[in-house]
């Protein structure tokens, strides 16, 4: 197992667009990162650079002790999960786990007994004789999980490994693949993964830490509960957590925040930093009942969306749009209002988060 | 089940009429091996008379000293090797063009497309003499021989556009489990290819059993005549031309291409029909 470390990576394409800007990360011996961000944020490139499979424009890619940007994949010591499995449609699961140890020549014996490995901490000894086509789409995953594992590499790559699974195949396999490294942790040969995924619930469930990004730069690198409680910046505010922070325009001024044309009291101390701000508090901090650490907010509701166990609550504050996150008991007042009728919520501010109307960095 | 269609016996009734319609010069030709010179042209029918296979044994015998065992042979030892070297020489550069970058490929590419829109009658002259000054003539190299160098551009053209159909994915997982681009091309493009390489080798066997030019020009010596002017020969070789023989022969001559083709049908129309995805 090996470290990863990327000193000022940068990819230019030849046409002179800058997808990956200068990208300074670590990513620890043994650890499970996560690569998130929207779709164009260059998260996938930079997998597909780390794996070898597009050219390092400029920076420093090292995987263990050796700098790797000019070596070609099959000698970085990493194995990649590909989004669409990319089996090879001619050749059994037998043979397209031990395809790369043919090629390396591996002694039969030492083969056959990696890919019975494989196959067994995957539960699909069952599927060795068939071929790709007569797979299921999470059968195929785990052939492709199973697939990286034989080659024991020093980094696993995996690029949006369950999107094209359907939801409840999707969280179970969420659920296997943490446990397979929690697995190999505790057999003493922890796995380094690299995870790429576009699903923040994916991020903030499988990976030990998780790296924001948005335009080939890194917005924050932390743990799942640091970038929920402590966001850098609007846009990983924005992003992590769900169903997404309100994020509205407000001013700032004499130790409270005004928001959609009322004052909401702010109680604790915000740096010195008057004007223009973007406020943000998530939906889960938003209440529908009064408590006594709580700011009473009046708002038009627009609409509710029952999950079950709790309600949204989409609300219009002075012109801009709130979500609300409530228990479904205390929610029973709400459902039965009209549209447009007038409701009071009530918000944690404590727990609000003010960033720089401009640079949307956090304040205070 | 689309229900504006028709009852399906109607549906039937009226493609197997079109069919017998399409069918009809075929069967004509192999009832036609049974009659003789003054009923093959006096009678539309196709059922004949009498039933005798007398015509494809005096075909088969021809009136040279060569039986057409000889010409069938002939026949295959051209074509043979030469889809061999079609098959090496198109998929080599069918890959260079589809999955590597290089210089100038896109100006080489249109070229290569452009030499398909060329009569290939143009080229029969500079080629001979080219052939005759390295003495070749008479031998079945200038058959064989240009195809190694990936000139059936047609075949290349429908492999880059088969390959440009596969997603990259398999060959970049590929190229992770250690591929080089050797390996590569065997063990993960050409399995991926089957489908258009089967195309190819239907198309070649048809084309060159079938081709008469390029035997006419290039062999002088009857021991070395394939099918197709073995075929001509046996119409001008007598005074009086049988017709009956010259059908039977022909009837012969055409169960190899059906043969093949039928043999590869599954394939063949996967290949000249899909782009190589599947969902």
């Amino acid at each position: 197992m090996a470290a990863v470390s990327l000193s000022k990576v940068e990819k230019t394409y030849p046409n002179g667009f800058k997808a990956v800007h200068g990208v300074d990360l670590q990513v620890r011996d043994g650890e499970f990162m996560v690569f998130v961000g929207p779709s164009g944020c260059a998260k996938s490139t930079l997998l597909r650079m780390i794996a070898g499979l597009e050219s390092i424009s400029g920076g420093e890619l090292r995987i263990g002790d050796r700098v790797v940007n000019e070596l070609p994949p099959k000698a970085r010591g990493i194995a990649m999960v590909f989004q669409n499995y990319a089996l090879y449609p001619h050749m059994k699961v037998y043979d397209n786990l031990a395809f790369g140890l043919k090629l390396a020549g591996t002694a039969k014996a030492e083969l056959d007994q990696r890919v019975r490995h494989a196959a067994q901490l995957l539960e699909m000894e069952h599927l060795l004789d068939r071929y790709p086509k007569q797979l299921s789409g999470g059968q195929a995953q785990r052939v492709a999980v199973g697939r990286a594992i034989v080659k024991q590499p020093e980094v696993f790559l995996f690029d949006e490994p369950l999107s094209n699974l359907d939801a409840k195949l999707r969280a179970a396999m969420r659920v296997r693949l943490t446990e397979l490294h929690r697995t190999l942790k505790e057999q003493g040969k922890p796995a380094t993964v690299i995870y790429v995924t576009h699903d923040q619930t994916e991020a903030m469930t499988m990976g030990e830490r998780i790296c924001v990004l948005k335009e080939g730069v890194i917005q924050q690198v932390d743990t799942p509960v640091a970038l929920y409680q402590r966001p850098a910046n609007a846009f990983v505010a924005g992003f992590i957590g769900s169903p997404e922070m309100n994020l509205v325009p407000a001013e700032l001024a004499d130790g409270a925040v005004r928001v959609g044309g009322q004052v909401l009291p702010l109680r604790r101390a915000v740096s010195l930093h008057l004007g223009k701000v973007t406020f943000g508090l998530r939906p889960e901090h938003i209440g529908a009942v009064a408590r006594p650490d709580a700011v009473p907010m009046q708002a038009t509701l627009k609409f509710v969306e029952h999950m079950g166990s709790e309600v949204y609550v989409h609300a219009d504050m002075g012109g801009l749009a709130m979500s609300a996150r409530v228990p479904a008991e205390q929610a029973t007042a709400l459902e039965s209002a009209e549209r447009g009728s007038s409701i009071t919520l009530y918000g944690l501010i404590e727990h609000a988060h003010l960033f720089d109307a401009e640079t949307g960095v956090v304040l205070g | 089940m689309d229900e504006r269609a028709g009852t399906p016996w109607l549906r039937y009734l009226a493609m197997g009429a079109v069919s017998l319609v399409m069918l009809y010069p075929l069967i004509w030709l192999v009832g036609a091996t049974f009659k003789s010179n003054a009923e093959i042209f006096t009678e539309i029918g196709f059922i004949p008379s009498r039933i005798s296979f007398e015509a494809y044994a005096k075909g088969w015998k021809t009136s040279t000293e060569y039986t057409f065992a000889t010409y069938f042979l002939n026949s295959f030892l051209i074509t043979l090797p030469r889809i061999v070297v079609t098959v090496i020489s198109c998929v080599l550069v069918a890959y260079a063009f589809a999955r590597f970058e290089f210089f100038a490929k896109k100006t080489l590419f249109a070229v290569m497309v452009g030499t398909m829109m060329l009569p290939l009658i143009v080229l029969r002259l500079p080629q001979y003499l080219m052939f005759r000054e390295v003495g070749m003539l008479d031998s079945y190299w200038p058959l064989i021989l240009p195809s190694a160098f990936a000139t059936d551009t047609f075949f290349v053209f429908m492999l880059v556009q088969f390959l440009r159909g596969i997603p990259r994915d398999m060959e970049e997982a590929a190229m992770i489990d250690g591929c080089n681009a050797i390996q590569m091309l065997w063990h993960i493009i050409v399995p991926l290819l089957k489908p258009a390489i089967i195309s190819v080798i239907v198309f070649q066997f048809i084309w060159t059993m079938n081709d008469f030019m390029g035997p006419l020009i290039y062999l002088a010596s009857v021991e070395k005549y394939p099918v197709s002017l073995a075929l001509k020969m046996s119409i001008g070789a007598t005074e009086e031309v049988e017709w009956a023989n010259v059908i039977a022969i022909s009837v012969v001559a055409l169960i190899p291409s059906v043969a093949v083709f039928f043999a590869a049908q599954k394939h063949f129309i996967e290949g000249a029909t899909s782009s190589g995805i599947k969902g």
